[in-house]
């Protein structure tokens, strides 16, 4: 039985969960998000899962806190009072409950047996962790050295799968990074290269004059733009999680 | 924004994150290039390069940190980083092998051939980071 590390920052998470969605002070809510994120880098990192949490505490922690508040510099710093709405909080209710019916099935914490342990997985395992051992022994090497049990070799498995198993989905979601980056970029930077490049890139070059009259930049984007790649820029984070 | 203004001035704010500076970006290629034998990769890698050059560009000012990493370069290396992923998998069809073998760089090509990838990853990651903070941190500055 493990000292409940777990439970006290899930509890610590919920808490702070509570606390996002309370707060009407936005700069709070960003930082609240930030802590958020660490508590959960900090629960990755007890699961063993130190790739995770070194993403989500440089994205989650860092970067998307660091957006929250670039998007607060552009608006305003409270949230207007709002009443108290029945309809979301019975959707986020369904939700939770649903989510909670779906966990009954699995395994529980830590076992062997489950899923994710005894398939493929599992098989990759074995054959990568004997190529390890005959690396480290180089003596067996050349007597076992056996063409058919061919393996990456890499002491990392997570980065022989990623980078050699599962190369062609790395690609991709490499594709979508880049592509977040693009949509972002056509929708925040594209405009003021256009339409205005002269007035603007101006001001890029001379920061000293931040008092120059903020010119029409307020206005909403322009109407050509989708929506889409906002929502893929979301994804930057999550994408290599999954 | 006064706090913006005043960031810079800040003794302890500028201090300390001049020291952690090194620490934090050697940490990121260490996380680079060690992927292969403990925890991390690419996508590791490259946020938290971006993380130390944002960390900077908060503190300091967009300008500093696109002294020296320009808009021009960062937006290249976008596309680089994919580049070099996509075109190590062309690699291996000079051999008639697979898309994305490594067997291709000889016998310890998997070994090479994820460095290569790896490398790709994390310059996309770092510069498509870098970029979306110079997109939101640029808008900013104009509307100011």
């Amino acid at each position: 039985m493990p000292f409940p590390t777990e439970v006290f920052l899930f509890l610590v998470l919920i808490a702070t969960g509570f606390m996002v969605a309370r707060a009407t002070n936005l700069f709070a809510a960003a930082m609240l998000t930030g802590v958020f994120s660490l508590t959960s880098a900090c629960l990755f990192t007890v699961m063993d899962a130190v790739d995770v949490a070194f993403t989500e505490a440089a994205v989650g922690g860092g970067f998307s806190t660091v957006l929250f508040l670039g998007a607060l510099a552009l608006t305003s710093r409270t949230e207007k009072k709002q009443p108290a709405k029945l309809y979301p909080f019975i959707i986020v209710l369904l939700t939770g409950i649903a989510l909670i019916i779906g966990m009954i099935n699995l395994k529980p914490y830590g076992d062997q047996n489950a899923p994710i342990h005894s398939h493929v997985t599992a098989k990759i395992k074995q054959k990568e962790w004997a190529a390890v051992k005959r690396s480290t022994r180089p003596e067996s090497k050349k007597s076992t050295d056996t063409p058919q049990d061919k393996a990456v070799g890499l002491p990392n498995i997570v980065t022989s799968i990623l980078g050699s198993y599962r190369g062609y989905d790395t690609l991709g979601e490499t594709g979508v990074i880049f592509t977040a980056g693009v949509g972002v970029m056509l929708l925040l930077m594209g405009r003021r290269r256009e339409d205005d490049g002269a007035s603007d890139s101006g001001s890029t070059a001379m920061p000293s004059n931040r008092q120059e009259p903020a010119l029409d930049e307020q206005e909403s984007n322009p109407s050509g733009v989708e929506p889409e790649p906002s929502a893929s820029g979301e994804q930057t984070g999550e994408e290599p999680i999954s | 924004m006064k706090s913006h203004m005043r960031m810079r001035e800040i003794v302890v704010l500028r201090v300390v994150s001049r020291v952690l500076m090194p620490y934090i970006l050697l940490f990121g290629l260490y996380v680079q290039f060690h992927g292969d034998f403990g925890p991390g990769g690419g996508f590791q890698a490259g946020v938290i390069f971006s993380a130390a050059l944002i960390l900077y560009g908060i503190i300091f000012g967009l300008d500093a940190v696109q002294r020296v990493f320009t808009p021009f370069a960062v937006e290249i290396c976008m596309a680089l980083g994919l580049l070099l992923y996509a075109g190590t998998g062309l690699v291996s069809f000079s051999k008639n092998m697979n898309y994305l073998d490594y067997d291709v760089f000889g016998s310890h090509g998997q070994h090479y051939g994820i460095l290569l990838i790896e490398g790709g990853v994390g310059i996309t990651v770092a510069s498509t980071v870098l970029m979306i903070f110079y997109a939101f941190a640029g808008r900013w500055r104009v509307s100011q």
